[in-house]
Order: structure tokens, then C-alpha cells, then sequence
């Protein structure tokens, strides 16, 4: 059924519709993430004692995360660019190619998880360990969506349609980045 | 007649932009109202969902304050009060009240049926996510129902749902009712979430050609900003309900101290969203009142940008006061006082809009029709509930009136004037509009006293209650000797009365709807020779709204202009 309306080929501000309403999205979500991490940092500073918690999350695979992460951010980047010159196929496997980052991503992520439950570190033993699952568990709840919506997006940029998606996709997957950069140093890092 | 022009059988060839979108062959229920992307459905979907639940509450307002008047008492219609039910009852009042009665009609009934009329356009900009948004709130209906039914029956924890209550199955003895409750208000959220993200674009986008930024309706800009309001302070309650949901279920202890938590983390949370959530009802209201006040008076809305500045400006206040909330939760004293004083400057812009809406008035030829009436009490209401407010801003008094019936009393004259009055404000102004007929206004204004007088006198008697320190939650006041007294059982009674005599006049608008949507007479496309855009559209409006797309050529309140042979002048209209 097609549902196109004008209201939706209109733009008084000048600024395409699905990209205002990405920039709306990131809103919300950055107030949903926002309220994470301020509880976190200030039962952080009230509890001293989670610096012990912390020192047993692995840094290094949370390293090379960072680095997969903000490496697939790369290549959204240069889809953009490729669909900006016409290139739909060209922007459609460079988004596979963000899609591979993200999953790296979540693959490492549960060997590191499951590795951590192992030791009896589970979501129940504290406060800190509440917190980590969580506000963790929610950014890959965020990089799964991504990966999801953006296979949609590739898959019909592969047919040079809709190319201005590739952009408004990327637009999120940045914000999925920066959210992690906040978490990994904070949950990582600090100790 | 050049109207008839413009019926229905001329819409197909005038939208060539996309064609497939206004002559389709008469569709099935199915597709008509319950599957449709038209937003003129949707609102109506929202707005009755929200009447019904709004009826579901009033019954059980019924029960409880026939248990406050007569404890002990088998009700008519419901039965002996238990207290746990007497506690699920009040929680289960005030969440629909707020979420799933103020929200639906207000915010996303009106949004939805206002905001494509008002800017001239055919539709939402996201038609499909518009849809999404209502079908996440009937699911959100489904589980809340469903959480009454559940084994312990359904949650009385308060509809602030303070922890450790909310999230220790033991205290709270409502394990699956708790929880579903949680998860009810987290799928409206998303709901809301979902349709604000479509006003905010429709408005900002989608306006019809000519239509600047200050030639909108002063209604259109309330509820949009009512949803940047939302979506700027309900995600951290999203959070916060997310880890009480893990305190409930699989043991974490964000609010539990015994493993790290903290309780009062809930509470900074749910007053961050919640405050702001006054205004995110509150602004919606404000708007209807200043649309049906200057088309009742005829004249231009008083200082129509001072007006958007001034909502603005209450907006960001509202997001540093919400710790008026917690003055007897441990605070310090000091931030006590910030707070204080940052609750009452926010009194400062509202009683702006007041003197606004009255130097509106002054001077114009006002007609007192219904819709009128209705506005004319939302600022009269609306005022005590205001300046009882500053009462319970100043902490000090607060450590007093926490939690007593001064508290009810003070927010219901907040909440009944924005979520019933507002609501009946603007469904008297335009039901012509929605269903194509007249109401009836001699009935309309039978029920409007029938309902203004009453409730004054459920909620005035509270005052007295609430400053001679009768504390609320309290199921049976017999086992308090100090409260038991006869002459504050008289006041209950009287409450308990006028809600009875309220709620019977209810009958009256419910005839009055139902009747005149049926068959009242035809309402012409502008009763009220009005100047905005949706009174330009057929009654009711076809799917796509216009034949011919509006353009807008001046602002939209040039009412009593000199030198017209009209005393109003449509944006549409060139010269």
C-alpha cells in the first residue's frame, strides 16, 4: 500500500525529513542514555569500593571493541559518500561492511560476557555489576538495531533506491559509537 | 453552492503527486478504522481509547470515594472495599488519569487531528509510524487491563511507584501486577515517543507553502513543544523503568541499599520526567484555550510571540524544579531552598499566560458559547490549582502538606482543568470539524455547570482536609481518632456527593455526543468564522483533507481588522 503523502515531499525547513526526524530520535535516545550514566557516575562517586569491581572487567577486549566500533564507523562514512555520488551497489557493501564491524563487535562482547558470568561475576552480586549489564546490554540492544535497520538500508540501496537512507542510517550508527565511548572508559577504564 | 464543488468525487484528480491516495474504492472496517494511516482516524482511535479508559477511571474514583465516605460499605457496582484493592484502585486512577486519559486525548488526539489540518498539509509525515504509535498504545491499554486480572490483582503501589514498595514482591504482595503495570507505562512511553517524533517533523516540514515559522496556531506550537518536552525528559524514566523492571525480576539492586542501590534514585528519575510531564498536558490545554479564546472574542491573541517565548521559557524551567517532589525525602536543606526558588519562578511565566489570555479577552465582543465557557473556567480553575501550588513550592509549608489531601486537592484543580476541562473545550469547539454536525450548545451547557459546579465541591472540601493534616493513602480513617472526627466525615460525604451529581451529569455530554454526531445538524465548513486552515477543509474532512492544497498568506489571528467587511480574515485568503 502506497502511503506517501505530500505532507511527507514537503520541507519549510529546508532540511530532508527523514534526517530531521534521525536528529529527533538521537534526542530520545540521548536522554535515555543520559539517565544511565548520570545514576551510574553518581552512585560511582558514593561507592569507592566499585573500583575493586571494576579492575575484573576485561580492558583489552573492550579495547579492540572500541576499535572495531569506531573503525565500522569508517566505512558508513564512505557509504554515505558513495551514495551521495550515485553509487547504490558501492554504498550497499560498504554497509555490509559496517554490519561485519558490528557483529565483531557483539560476537566479542559475549565470549567477554560469558567469560565474566563464569567467574561469578553475574548482574545480581552488585551494584556495579547491575550497571555494567545494563548500560552495556543496552548499547548492543542499540547495535543490534542498528545492524537490523541498516541491512534493510543496504538491501535497498543495492537497488539504487531510497539512497538518501544510507545517510540517515549512518547518522545513527555514529551516535551508537559515541555512546560507547562514554561507556568504555567509564566501566573499562576508571578504576 | 461552490462548497459541494468540493465533495468527494473531485479529490482523486487533484492529487497528482500521488495518486492511489484518495480514490480508493470503499474500504472495508477493517482497513477504515482500524488499520488506517489517515491521521484524522488515528486521533479519533486516541481519543476514544482515552474516553473509555477515562470512564474506566471514574469508576473507580466512584469506588474509592464511596469507601472514603461510608468505609466499610458495599458498593453498588463493585462490592466490599478491600484494602488492597482501595490501593490499586488510587494507583490505577491516577496512571490512567495521567497516561492513558491526558496523553491520548489531549496530546495525541488533538496533535493528531490538529497539526496536518492547522499547517495545511495532507497527512503526517510518517503515516506508518503514526499507526505504530497507536497500535504500541491499545497494546499498552491490553497489558494495563491485564495486569488487574493477574494473581494479587493489580498494582497499588501509588502511580509514582516509589521503591522498595514497587520493586519487593513481598511488600507490594502484586508481583505480576506490579510488573505489568511497569511494562504498560514503558509501551505508552514508546507510543508517545513514536507519535512525537511526527508532530515534530510534520510541524517543522511539512507546513503549507507561505506558512512561517510565526504564522502557525498558537496550538499546533503548544503541542509540539509539549512533545520535545516528553521526548527531553522521559528517557531517563525509560531507563529507570528498565532497572526497577530488573529489580522485579531477576534480583538487580539499583534501588535496593542492601546491594549498593538506592531508593531515592527512583524518585530523582520518575520527578524529572514527572514534572515536566505537568506541562507536556498542561501546554496542549493552554493551547485549545487560546485558540476558542480569540475566536469567541474576536480578536488577535494578545502578544502571540511573547507567548511562544514564554512557553518556551516554561518549558526549561520545568526541568529544574522536580525535587519539590522530594522535600521530605532526605534532601538537603539547601538544595531545598534551590529548588524552592526555581519552583516559584516557574509560577512567574504561568501567571503570564493568565494575564495573556485575559488581555485577550479585554475588549472583544465575546460570545459565551459552550467552548467559551469551557476556557473561560480552565483559567479560573486552573488559577487555584496554580496558587495553591505556590503554597506547596515553599518547603518549608511542604514538610506539612506532603502527602495530604491539600496535595490532591491542589493537583486535581492542575489536572482536572487540563485533562477534562481542556478536553471538553476542545471537543465542544470542533466536533463541527471532526464529524461534519452541530453539537447541541443547551445541552452543552447544561453539562458544563453540571460539571464545573460539582467538582468544585469535591475538591474544595480537601483543602480543609488536607490543612487540618489528614494524611492521603489512608484506606479506612476510622482507625485514626483524630481524623474520624464527624465534622471532617462531612466533608468527605459532600466530596463523595458532588462526584456522585458530577458523574451523572457525564450522562448528559455523552447523549449530547452520541446524539449530535448522529444527528445533529450539518455543520458548515467555518461555524465559527474562524481563521485557521482546518476550517477551510470540508466537515469532516475528506482522506488527504483538501482537494486543492492551502497556501497561507498571513498569521493566524487577524480578527476585527479595520477596514474588512468580515470580522475575520483565513490565512488562506489572499486579500
Amino acid at each position: 500500500m502506497n502511503v506517501r503523502t505530500i505532507a511527507t515531499t514537503r520541507s519549510s525547513m529546508g532540511i530532508p525529513t527523514g534526517r530531521l526526524a534521525v536528529w529527533w530520535v538521537l534526542v530520545s535516545e540521548i536522554v535515555i542514555f543520559g539517565g544511565v550514566l548520570v545514576s551510574y557516575l553518581m552512585h560511582r562517586l558514593g561507592h569507592p569500593e566499585w573500583a575493586a569491581q571494576a579492575s575484573h572487567t576485561h580492558l583489552w577486549a573492550g579495547a579492540f571493541n572500541t576499535l572495531v566500533l569506531l573503525s565500522s564507523s569508517l566505512s558508513a562514512v564512505l557509504a554515505h559518500q558513495a551514495a551521495e555520488a550515485g553509487n547504490g551497489p558501492k554504498a550497499a557493501r560498504l554497509l555490509w561492511l559496517t554490519i561485519a564491524g558490528g557483529a565483531t563487535f557483539l560476537i566479542v562482547k559475549s565470549f567477554e560476557w560469558t567469560g565474566e558470568i563464569r567467574e561469578g561475576f553475574t548482574i545480581q552480586v552488585g551494584g556495579f555489576w547491575s550497571y555494567y549489564y545494563t548500560a552495556a546490554g543496552l548499547h548492543a540492544f542499540h547495535v543490534f538495531a542498528g545492524m537490523c535497520v541498516m541491512a534493510w538500508v543496504a538491501s535497498t540501496a543495492a537497488r539504487n533506491q531510497d539512497l538518501h537512507r544510507v545517510e540517515n542510517v549512518g547518522i545513527y550508527w555514529h551516535f551508537v559509537d559515541i555512546v560507547w565511548i562514554f561507556l568504555f572508559p567509564l566501566l573499562y577504564i576508571a578504576k | 453552492m461552490s462548497e459541494s464543488a468540493h465533495s468527494a468525487p473531485n479529490i482523486a484528480p487533484a492529487h497528482p503527486a500521488h495518486a492511489g491516495h484518495g480514490e480508493h474504492a470503499p474500504q472495508s472496517f477493517f482497513h477504515k478504522y482500524l488499520w488506517s494511516t489517515d491521521h484524522k482516524v488515528i486521533a479519533m482511535q486516541y481519543t476514544f481509547t482515552g474516553m473509555a479508559l477515562g470512564i474506566v477511571a471514574a469508576f473507580m474514583a466512584y469506588v474509592f470515594r464511596m469507601q472514603l465516605a461510608f468505609p466499610g460499605m458495599h458498593v453498588p457496582g463493585f462490592g466490599v472495599v478491600s484494602p488492597g484493592a482501595y490501593n490499586a484502585l488510587v494507583t490505577n486512577h491516577g496512571s490512567i488519569m495521567i497516561f492513558w486519559v491526558a496523553m491520548p486525548v489531549l496530546l495525541a488526539g488533538f496533535g493528531n487531528f490538529l497539526i496536518p489540518l492547522m499547517v495545511g498539509c495532507d497527512d503526517m509525515v510518517f503515516p506508518r509510524i503514526n499507526r505504530l504509535s497507536y497500535q504500541l498504545f491499545l497494546l499498552s491499554v491490553v497489558v494495563l487491563v491485564a495486569s488487574w486480572f493477574v494473581p494479587g490483582g493489580g498494582f497499588g503501589g501509588a502511580w509514582t511507584a516509589y521503591p522498595p514498595l514497587s520493586a519487593v514482591a513481598k511488600y507490594n504482595l502484586t508481583p505480576g501486577g506490579a510488573t505489568l503495570w511497569l511494562i504498560a507505562v514503558a509501551l505508552e512511553f514508546v507510543a508517545f515517543l513514536l507519535g512525537g517524533i511526527n508532530f515534530i517533523t510534520t510541524a517543522m516540514n511539512s507546513r503549507a507553502p507561505g506558512m512561517k515559522a510565526f504564522d502557525v496556531p498558537i496550538v499546533v506550537w503548544t503541542i509540539v513543544m509539549a512533545s520535545i518536552l516528553f521526548m527531553s525528559s522521559v528517557g531517563p524514566l525509560i531507563a529507570g523503568a528498565v532497572m526497577l523492571a530488573f529489580d522485579q525480576l531477576i534480583g538487580t539492586g539499583f534501588y535496593n541499599p542492601n546491594r549498593g542501590g538506592d531508593p531515592i534514585l527512583w524518585q530523582h528519575l520518575f520527578w524529572f520526567f514527572g514534572h515536566p510531564e505537568v506541562y507536556v498536558v498542561l501546554f496542549p490545554a493552554l493551547g485549545i484555550v487560546a485558540e476558542i479564546m480569540t475566536v469567541f472574542s474576536r480578536k488577535k491573541l494578545f502578544a502571540y510571540k511573547i507567548v511562544i517565548y514564554t512557553f518556551i521559557a516554561t518549558g526549561a524551567l520545568s526541568f529544574f524544579v522536580w525535587a519539590h517532589h522530594q522535600f521530605v525525602a532526605g534532601i538537603d536543606p539547601r538544595m531545598a531552598n534551590v529548588f524552592t526558588v526555581t519552583t516559584l519562578i516557574i509560577s512567574i511565566p504561568i501567571a503570564e499566560m493568565c494575564f495573556v489570555y485575559i488581555a485577550t479577552l479585554y475588549g472583544g465582543s465575546i460570545t459565551f458559547s459552550t467552548p467559551m465557557l469551557w476556557a473561560l473556567a480552565f483559567m479560573v480553575e486552573f488559577l487555584i490549582g496554580g496558587v495553591t501550588g505556590i503554597f506547596l513550592g515553599a518547603s518549608g509549608l511542604d514538610i506539612f502538606l506532603h502527602d495530604t489531601y491539600f496535595v490532591i486537592a491542589h493537583f486535581h484543580y492542575t489536572f482536572f482543568p487540563i485533562a477534562i476541562i481542556g478536553t471538553f473545550a476542545g471537543i465542544t469547539f470542533w466536533f463541527p470539524k471532526m464529524f461534519g454536525r452541530m453539537m447541541s450548545d443547551k445541552l452543552g451547557k447544561i453539562h458544563f455547570w453540571g460539571t464545573i459546579i460539582p467538582f468544585n465541591f469535591i475538591f474544595i472540601p480537601m483543602f480543609f482536609l488536607g490543612s487540618a493534616g489528614e494524611q492521603r493513602r489512608v484506606y479506612d480513617y476510622r482507625h485514626f481518632p483524630e481524623l474520624a472526627r464527624p465534622e471532617f466525615q462531612a466533608l468527605r460525604i459532600m466530596a463523595t456527593v458532588a462526584l456522585l451529581v458530577m458523574l451523572a451529569f457525564q450522562l448528559v455530554f455523552f447523549y449530547n455526543f452520541i446524539m449530535s454526531m448522529r444527528r445533529g445538524p450539518k455543520a458548515p465548513k467555518n461555524p465559527w468564522k474562524s481563521n485557521t486552515l482546518e476550517w477551510t477543509a470540508d466537515s469532516p474532512p475528506p482522506h488527504g483533507n483538501w482537494a486543492e492544497m492551502p497556501t497561507c498568506y498571513r498569521a493566524p489571528y487577524e480578527y476585527s481588522v479595520p477596514g474588512r467587511a468580515e470580522d475575520f480574515w483565513p490565512q488562506n485568503e489572499k486579500t
